[in-house]
Formats: structure tokens, sequence, C-alpha cells
């Protein structure tokens, strides 16, 4: 390549890099609310069909997507942990989230919680659930480390890979045999899609807030415990530079384990507040949540935690607006499509740094 | 740290040690030797079996997958570039037989050298003209998804390319629905296109839908070519780029290797073996279904990949044929009564994925380098010359072996 004809490609791929993916990324939800506004939506009302002009549904939609993407964000953070660290895909990853969808279902029977269960009940019955649930998969996160992944650590890189798919199919196997193939509902312990409150049209439901509601908080101590504890410290270390950090007298193993056992947990959280939130489940939901909150973490930038963060929710926007504007049966496209964008514009993610490996 | 660096390395190298090296004779001048005898018994094989043996079908779907595996290794081994979207390349070569070798397109007569009659409604083309759209169209296909991974590296690869793979899947499963012309669309989704045209060979004949035997013939005789070409492509100069790529890319390109050429030309073989492999599969299976073309038939690819030894030829080969044997007959077919043999009650069926899993991780763990690794690679990974090829201490020109 010539050097003068490189000169305006360059110019021009900068700003394409910084300003591109931010249109692009708007440009979904503008153009639906244009249409909304220009054309209008026809909405069932007590039975006939009424033509509204304002960008109400829009906003359900970007609120819904915001919960969906909490979820996305969850399990998206595991897989941006365990990447971080040992630069794997951890393919195993969602099959821990079904794991914790499935470990919630069958707590709630031992506890005897039903939809008809009073709030109090559901209340400590959940925090109970929930508890359990990410110990559950944070265990079990840990353990497929130390058998699958640890032997490996010096191996070539690949190897590991094929290990963590070999466990995803185990998982799922154990999930066939636990709950049967095909998705089966569960009960709807929250009434999840009662309205909690109304801003400007746009109803607030109580999976949202739940969702969001658990999200939010677990994220916070995430942050904390990464950025402020000698342990997050260690993890960060080791994802640095492990060889340095071991001379430094870190614990690589154990910064490596701790960082399974968190992704681990917070899948489990993810697990118990998809199965409150869909309130259908089945043993191969993990396999395409799993795609979906590692193409996030991609989005976001590998590696870091806002990042995954950011890239859940903006997928699961996408997916609403996909879901609800342009049929579902396209969202996957739709949600790879905008992650080739993405990579194109900008091919270290939204919030990653310039690293060894995104050149 | 340098002491420290040392002492790693030599426990890597006696981890590396413990593991046995492939035999002896593969890959050795005795292969030469054996090459004869072994094509004569693959020649005759089939022989052996019935026309509707379960087995010879099993070795057929096997051998279909070895092109597949070779396919990609050339993008995955030799190259280094981690593709996850490969059933991309299956699909467009099962649609490449849907499109131009069935009736599908119900508002042509066109009609090359097939087996229907003439005046049938539909495309077509012989089976080798087939072959050869179905080449040009993953070829075009591999160089449009490699063009927007070039400036990435490592893993961002690959979720590029799963991302292509799953657009290329939702788009063959919603296909039905966007049409092209009066009345056709573009796929037939999950209905699937079928009946395709069985294979016609002008001095052969027809093939049957019943007899198994010339199946075997042709995907072998593929099955060849494709291993003559990978061998041939990894000894060449383009070749011994993509290792130098794989290896260490700024290097390489600062030797003047180019970079784009290389890499595309990679994607565009890789593809090209697995959109051949994808015509003769969706042939065999009379049929193609938008629900044949998911992200678990890469994952089972790239598998048989890195089971065999990521970049090596026979191990590719080896990897292919064990995973097929595992999972489409010993375990649905030779193992399938021993729960109800030793007492217990459920089908091994019940356990197939799970069972497929826990092998994949055994092996995975026992031999980290795959069955049969690349000379190049355990090279690496010893630190030395494995003591049975002694001539690879130092570069020599006649390092050129089957």
């Amino acid at each position: 390549m010539r050097a003068s004809a490189e000169r305006p490609l360059n110019f021009l791929r900068k700003h394409i890099g910084s300003w591109g993916l931010i249109v692009a990324l708007i440009a979904l939800p503008a153009y639906y609310g244009i249409r909304d506004l220009t054309h209008g939506y026809t909405n069932n009302v007590n039975g006939h069909e009424v033509v509204h002009h304002n960008l109400s549904l829009l906003g359900f939609n970007l609120i819904e997507g915001l919960s969906n993407g909490a979820i996305w964000a969850l399990i998206a953070i595991g897989y941006t942990l365990v990447y971080g660290i040992i630069e794997l895909i951890n393919f195993a990853h969602g099959d821990v989230f079904t794991m914790g969808s499935f470990t919630s279902f069958s707590l709630w029977g031992a506890f005897g919680l039903t939809a008809a269960t009073g709030p109090l009940g559901v209340i400590l019955g959940l925090a109970a659930t929930l508890i359990i649930s990410m110990l559950v998969c944070g265990t079990l996160n840990v353990l497929i480390e130390r058998v699958a992944y640890r032997p490996l650590r010096n191996a070539p890189k690949l190897a590991p890979l094929i290990t963590a798919v070999g466990f995803s199919f185990v998982l799922q196997n154990v999930g066939l045999l636990w709950n049967g193939g095909t998705e089966f509902g569960i009960p709807d312990l929250l009434h999840q899609s009662a309205s909690v409150f109304t801003v400007g049209g746009v109803t607030v439901q109580r999976g949202t807030i739940l969702a969001i509601g658990v999200m939010v908080p677990l994220v916070i101590v995430l942050n904390w415990f990464v950025n402020k504890t000698s342990h997050g410290r260690a993890m960060r270390a080791t994802a640095q530079d492990p060889e340095a950090a071991r001379l430094m007298g870190i614990n690589v193993d154990h910064s490596i384990s701790l960082a399974f056992m968190v992704g681990g947990m917070l899948a489990g959280a993810a697990g118990l507040v998809y199965a409150l939130y869909e309130t259908n489940i089945w043993y191969f939901q993990g396999f395409e949540a799993g795609l979906i909150a590692f193409t996030a973490a991609v989005m976001g930038g590998i590696g870091n935690i806002r990042g995954a963060v950011l890239g859940g929710l903006i997928i699961g926007c996408i997916q609403q607006l996909s879901d609800y504007r342009i049929g579902p049966q396209w969202t996957e496209a739709v949600v790879f499509g905008y992650l080739i964008l993405v990579m194109v514009l900008r091919p270290r993610g939204l919030l990653g740094e310039e690293t060894r490996e995104a050149g | 740290m340098s002491e420290l660096k040392k002492q790693i390395q030599e426990w890597q190298a006696a981890f590396y040690k413990r593991v046995p090296a492939a035999p002896r004779w593969v890959g050795g001048k005795w292969s030469r030797v054996l090459l004869l005898p072994l094509l004569a018994v693959l020649i005759v094989f089939p022989l052996f079996f019935t026309q509707t043996s379960t087995f010879l079908d099993t070795t057929i779907i096997a051998i279909a997958y070895v092109v597949m595996a070779l396919g990609l290794n050339v993008v995955v081994g030799f190259a280094g570039l981690l593709d996850l979207g490969y059933v991309a390349f299956y699909a467009f070569g099962a649609y490449a037989v849907g499109w131009f070798g069935s009736g599908f397109f119900f508002n042509s007569h066109i009609n090359v050298l097939s087996s229907s009659p003439p005046g049938a409604i539909g495309i077509h083309l012989n089976f080798i003209l087939i072959l050869v759209c179905a080449v040009i169209i993953t070829s075009i296909a591999g160089i449009v998804i490699g063009l927007p991974t070039l400036r990435l590296r490592g893993d961002y690869i690959a979720i590029v390319t799963l991302g292509f793979g799953e657009i290329i899947g939702t788009t063959a499963v919603n296909g039905n629905g966007i049409h092209i012309g009066s009345g056709e669309s573009l796929t037939a989704g999950n209905l699937g296109i079928s009946p395709l045209d069985l294979p016609y060979f002008p001095v052969i004949g027809h093939f049957g839908l019943l007899g198994e035997r010339p199946w075997y013939w042709l995907i072998l005789l593929i099955a060849l070519f494709v291993l003559f070409v990978a061998r041939r492509l990894r000894d060449s100069r383009l070749g011994r780029a993509w290792i130098a790529l794989r290896e260490d890319e700024v290097a390489a390109v600062s030797m003047g290797i180019p970079l784009v050429k290389t890499k595309l030309m990679a994607y565009a073989i890789g593809a090209a073996f697995g959109g051949m492999s994808g015509v003769f599969l969706a042939d065999f299976d009379q049929t193609v279904n938008a629900s044949q073309f998911q992200f678990t038939f890469s994952i089972f690819v790239l598998a048989m990949v890195i089971v065999g030894g990521l970049g090596s030829i026979w191990g590719c080969v080896l990897g292919a044929l064990l995973l097929t044997y595992i999972n489409y007959y010993l375990i649905p077919d030779v193992f399938n009564n021993v729960p109800h043999d030793l007492g217990l009650n459920f089908d091994l069926t019940d356990l197939n994925i799970g069972i497929f899993g826990f092998l994949l991780v055994i092996v995975m763990l026992l031999r980290p380098q795959g069955l049969l690794p690349e000379r190049r690679r355990r090279m690496e990974l010893t630190g030395e010359a494995p003591a049975e090829h002694p001539e690879l201490s130092e570069p020599s020109s006649e390092s050129v072996t089957l």
C-alpha cells in the first residue's frame, strides 16, 4: 500500500472508529422511534385497534431490553473474567447458567414455593434460592476449572477450548436427564408481567425491577471486590501478567479459581433471574444465552467488566427491538450482524483497551 | 526470573515427554511403502459389507467429515485463524445442490448432463458441475467472511466467524420467507429441499438410493483429492506463508509475506473443501434442511481437528474418523444395549452428548497436543526435535513426507 493512498483512508477509519459505532447503535431505536411518530403503531386496547403516535412502545421495548440485557450482563461478566485471566472462551459457562436455573427451580419445589405463596414467603424463599444457586454454580465452575482447564494450563491454546466444549455437552446431558428434553413452564412466582408503575406511558413490570435490582447490586459488589480488596488486586495482577504475579507471591491458581467462582456465582444469579423472568426453562437455554453473553462480552471489550455490562445491556435492547419490530426469527442474525459491525468499526470492543490480542 | 522461567520450561518439557509421540511409521518413510496396499484396502473395503450396511453408511459420513476437517485444518491449523463458523460452508455447499440439483427453482427448466429427464422443472446440473459451483460459491463466501477479520487477532476472529455462521444458519432457517423471483424462495427452511438429484456420471451411470458402495467410492475419491491438495499446499510456498503468519504475524509481514492475500487464500481454500463435502453430505442425505446448519456442527468439526492434532493432516483424518464413528456408530448402535445387558433401565442414547463430551475431555487431558500432532508443534512443545525424527533438528529440504 502506498502511503499517499493510505492517508485519507486512515483519516476516515479513525472517525468511523469513534463515531460510526455510536451512529450504528443509535440507528435501530432512532429509526423505529421516528417511524412510530410518523406512521404510528396499532395497539389493541379493550378489543379494538388504536393507532398511537408516541414513543411509548419504543420506551417499553428499551426497558424490556435493559432487563433482558441485565441477565446477559451477569453471564457476560463470567466470560469476561475468565477470558481476561486465562484467555479461554469458556464454552461451558452457558450451561453453568442453565444449572443455575435448574437448581433454583428444584429449590422452589423443595421450599414449597408456588405462584400462590404470600409475598414474605416468596421473598425469603427467593433470597435463600439466590444464595444457594450462586454457591452451587460457583462451586461447579471451580470444579470444572480444576478438572478440565488447570491440567491444560501449559498445553496448546485450543486444548482447553475443547475440554470446555466437552463439559458443555456433559452439563447439557445432565440437564436433559434432570428435566427432560423440552421447554417447560415453571411457576410465575413474582407474577413478573404485573405492572409496578407507569412513566410517560411506559409500563415497568416486576420482572424488569427484579432483573435490574439483582444485577446492579451484584455488579457494584463485584466492582468493589475486584478494585478494592486484596483478592481482587491479585486477580487483576494475574490477568495482567501471570508470571510476574507469581513472582510477587500471588497464588495464581487461587486467583484463577476465584475468577471462576465469581463468574459461576453471577451465572447462578442470572439463572434464577432468568427462571423468574421468562418462566420457561429447558436444558438448552444456556447454549443460546452463552452465545449471546459471549457476544456481549466481546462487544464491550473482552476482559473488561464494565464493558461486559454495557455490552449485555446493548445486546438486550437490540434483541428486544428485533423481537418486536423485525421478527423474533431474525433476532440472532441481527445480534450477530451488530457484533460484526462493532468488530469491524472498533476491533477492541466498546470499552476495551489496546491489548496484545486485539491489535 | 530467568531461572524460574527455565524451571517452568523444564516442567513443561517433562509434562510433554510423558506423553508418547505418534508412532514411528506415521509420516516416516514407511508410509510411502504402505500407501499402495492401504489404497487397495480402502477401495475394496465396501465389498465386505452389504449395500445397506449401517457401518458402511457411517464410514461414508466419516469420510465426508474427513474432508470437512481437512478444510477447517487449513484455516485453523495451518493459518492459525480460529474459525467457529465453519458450518456456513457446509450450508453453502448443501444449498449448491439444493439450488442447482433439484426441482427447487420451479420456474426454470435447465438440464445439463443430469440424471433427471430433460424438461424437468428446476435446475439440474451434473454432480461435477455442482461441485464446481459449490467451490466457487464457498470460496467467495470464505473471502467475504474473512475480510472483516483481517484487522483482528486471536479469539476476536473466532467470534466474528461464529457470527457469520449464525447469520447464515438463521438465514437458511428463515429463507423460505425471502422471495426471489415469482413464487420462488431462497431456501426451504426447516421443511428441507428434497429430493435431490442423484449423482450421475456419463459412463458409470446413476447412483441408487439403496446402493451405498458407489457413494463410498465417490467420497473416497473426493477425500483423496482433498488430502493430496492439502498435503501439497502445506509444503508449498503458500503453506509456509500460512505457518509463518500463524507463528508470528509481525515477523512474517516484515519478511514480505502478503498478509491480506495469504489469509484470504486460507479462508477461501478451507471454505472450498467444506463446500465440496457439503455438496456430498447433502446429496447423500437427500435433503437440504436448514436445521442441519447449527453452531454445534462447527464445534464438532473443530473438535475433530483439535483432537487429531492441530495442523496435522493425518491427525485430522484420524480425528474425523474417530469422532464420527463414536458419535454416529459406537454410541447409538454398538453400545446402546450395554445398560440393558447390565440390568440398568435406560437407553444409552439419553447419554449420547454427555458421553461424547466426556470423551472429548478425556482425550484432551491425556493428549493435549492431539492424537497425531504436527511435527513442528511437537518440536515447539518439547523444545527439541523428537528422537525419532533426528533430521528435524536442522532444517532440511527433505522433510517432505506424507
